[in-house]
């Protein structure tokens, strides 16, 4: 078992044709994934690498039945993109695109509220894995292996480093989720802790968090009213001064919130340990 | 992108809202010459950060003398780490009351977020701890932007409801920065009533959303040269780099935010102090690095370099020779650390030492062997 996404999983790729989707669309079928289909409006008709290519979600919903979408179009379209997605009757809503402006993902999520049934992820994440079975997104399956530890991250890298420690120490995972490191995102961290709870292949959980909002304290307070799964949380930033972006739209300190102390104490209150670095996660787990 | 207060006032008049009239000054002499064209005014340091009044940075100056004193003082004076380039000299306002107005994205609820209060002037989030029924707020839906009756609602929830009129105006003009401009944080603090009855904008902040730059390029080319302080973020910008300056001695690299930030706090933690913030994205090519390198060794402060890129999909080889390539055409002397991961990690981590470079096995390693490295010499 595993959340979110498994080998039935029946998936189109948003921008298909594009250099990015290209590549990852590889990626995922060689992973096993069931990508049924792509979009890339004007190429209607086509196939692209073997799947066959639609000129609207609608047209590719209808003719392949699928349930999940995973989007790499260019940032000026990717909103747009999204809430086709959903307006489609995609239930899981993948989207990788970096850079979409805040405001457009705010009316995104106003939107979101007419389509309950759809789940979004990101954007400007990694994407999500089930080991062994199925993939939407970017990351690597070669570091990933099939296991009970989920494992959550607002960040890419960082999740591939901790999943790589991991696996090389033989601890699989049953499903790893990056939410993405955008201040106004689809699932958060204490939606897919939620769904870690529920899920009975997932015995133990670790959150990567980091600086800006908080998401983190409200995953705290979720796993402080009680749960059965193990967790570790680790958090970066620590040493990132008040007021500057590091990187992700989201790592920014602003007053006396977002600060990694805050979601640090958060997990400490709830009884969650906090890695001091990411090689020690390995280590708490035991 | 965060304006100045003069630049974001004009953004705002452009949107119809009121402001005070004023001459923009870089030195001393145009500062006096303001002054006798506008009367008495505030002589205002323009920097892109809060509490410039605290740290000296406004003046009141009746005559073009006071305005030359003040501005000779403020010109080049460094608020919060913000040299200042010049300054806004406005005309005085004779102030009946000061009221707070902004809008900024309120990230637990997903949304934008209007609020108003009686309490002008002051720090807001300091009103906000302390009498949080002071503040009205307003959820607009982001789609229609507010309607009439829940900007009516919002006044008099905030006790100004003689003034509805007026400020119902300036909040839908002042709300208009979202749609027009993408604006992520807006606040007029304060909004001024003057004894006359005007209400004027009497401070501005206007935060652009960087996201949304390319479709908002005219404020960039109007702006942007003017706003960075940090000769190190402005060449990072133009090579297209996410680069943030720090105050210490050891450069970093690393592709991925998470990943870069998890080795600044490393770097810290192993006794040493990072010199920036540089994300080089997902693939580590070559010539990317050399950017990176290259801004870093801008620094006369750096005294060493440390390099942390996990490859997923990236193949170790090519990014340990991306990196000797970057290295020799920079002919950088000072110690480099790496650490790689990913495909081909181990051809990578020999390249790295036949060519002279320290391979960290994982970052916690690397973070250590560059402080150790950047030590030798200090006593």
């Amino acid at each position: 078992m595993s959340i979110l996404i498994d080998g039935s999983t029946r998936v189109i790729v948003q921008g298909i044709t594009g250099r990015e989707g290209s590549f990852h669309t590889e990626q995922m079928k060689e992973l096993g994934t069931k990508v049924v289909g792509g979009t890339s409006p004007g190429k209607g008709g086509t196939t692209h690498a073997g799947i066959p290519v639609f000129n609207t979600m609608a047209d590719a919903v209808k003719a392949t039945g699928a349930n999940a979408s995973g989007i790499f179009v260019p940032a000026p379209f990717a909103a747009d993109a999204i809430m086709e997605a959903a307006a489609a009757g995609i239930t899981l809503i993948v989207c990788i695109t970096e850079g979409i402006p805040i405001q457009e993902m705010i009316r995104v999520k106003d939107f979101l509220r007419g389509y309950p049934q759809a789940r979004l992820l990101g954007a400007n994440c990694p994407g999500l894995i089930t080991p062994g079975e199925a993939k939407i997104g970017i990351i690597p399956q070669r570091i990933t292996r099939p296991g009970s530890i989920g494992l959550v991250s607002r960040s890419g890298t960082l999740t591939y480093e901790v999943a790589s420690a991991l696996s090389a120490a033989g601890m699989g995972q049953s499903t790893i989720v990056g939410i993405g490191g955008d201040p106004v995102l689809g699932l958060t961290f204490r939606d897919v802790i939620e769904m870690f709870e529920k899920d009975p292949a997932t015995t133990q959980v670790v959150l990567i968090g980091e600086i800006g909002g908080s998401d983190e304290e409200h995953a705290a307070e979720l796993l402080a009213r009680g749960t059965r799964l193990k967790a570790v949380a680790f958090i970066s930033g620590r040493t990132a001064p008040e007021g500057k972006r590091m990187g992700h739209a989201g790592a920014i300190i602003s007053g006396n919130r977002g600060t990694a102390k805050s979601k640090e104490e958060a997990f400490r209150k709830a009884g969650v340990p906090v890695a001091e670095t990411t090689d020690d996660i390995v280590g708490l787990l035991r | 992108m965060k304006l100045l207060e003069y630049q974001a006032k004009e953004v705002l008049a452009s949107l119809g809202v009121a402001i005070p009239p004023g001459e923009v000054a870089r030195t001393a002499d145009e500062a006096a010459a303001a002054c006798a064209r506008l009367g008495p005014v505030a002589v205002k340091a323009q920097v892109p950060v809060g509490g410039r009044g605290k740290a000296g940075g406004i003046k009141l100056a009746r005559t073009p003398d006071d305005a030359r004193a003040a501005a000779d003082q403020i010109i080049g004076m460094d608020i919060k780490g913000f040299k200042v380039p010049l300054v806004y000299c406005e005309a005085a306002l004779e102030i009946e009351r000061e009221i707070y107005l902004g809008f900024t994205v309120d990230r637990d609820a997903r949304a934008n977020i209007l609020m108003l209060s009686a309490k002008g002037g002051m720090d807001i989030e300091q009103v906000a701890e302390e009498s949080p029924d002071s503040i009205a707020r307003l959820y607009p839906n982001p789609w229609r932007g507010p309607l009439d009756f829940e900007l009516t609602r919002l006044v008099f929830d905030a006790g100004l409801g003689e003034l509805v009129r007026p400020l119902t105006a300036l909040i839908k003009k002042l709300y208009r920065a979202i749609p027009d401009y993408d604006a992520l944080t807006a606040e007029i603090n304060p909004v001024v009533v003057t004894k006359k009855g005007d209400v004027i904008a009497g401070d501005a902040k206007l935060e652009i959303d960087d996201n949304a730059a390319w479709r908002h390029k005219d404020l960039e080319q109007r702006y942007g040269a003017l706003i960075e302080g940090d000769p190190y973020e402005v060449e990072a910008k133009k090579r297209s780099l996410t680069y943030v300056s720090l105050d210490g001695d050891i450069g970093i690299i690393g592709n991925g935010a998470g990943l870069c930030m998890s080795t600044l706090d490393l770097v810290q933690r192993a006794g040493g102090k990072p010199a920036n913030f540089c994300d080089i994205g997902g693939g580590a090519k070559a010539e990317v690095v050399e950017n990176a390198l290259a801004v870093i060794l801008m620094n006369p402060k750096v005294r060493g370099v440390v390099i942390n890129v996990f490859g997923g999909i990236t193949r170790g080889d090519e990014v340990a020779k991306g990196i000797i390539t970057a290295r020799d055409n920079l002919s950088m002397k000072l110690p480099l650390v790496v650490r790689l991961s990913g495909t081909n990690e181990e051809e990578g981590r020999e390249i790295l030492k036949r060519d002279g470079i320290e391979p960290g096995v994982n970052a916690w390693a690397a973070a250590q062997k560059i402080v150790e490295l950047t030590r030798v010499g200090i006593r």
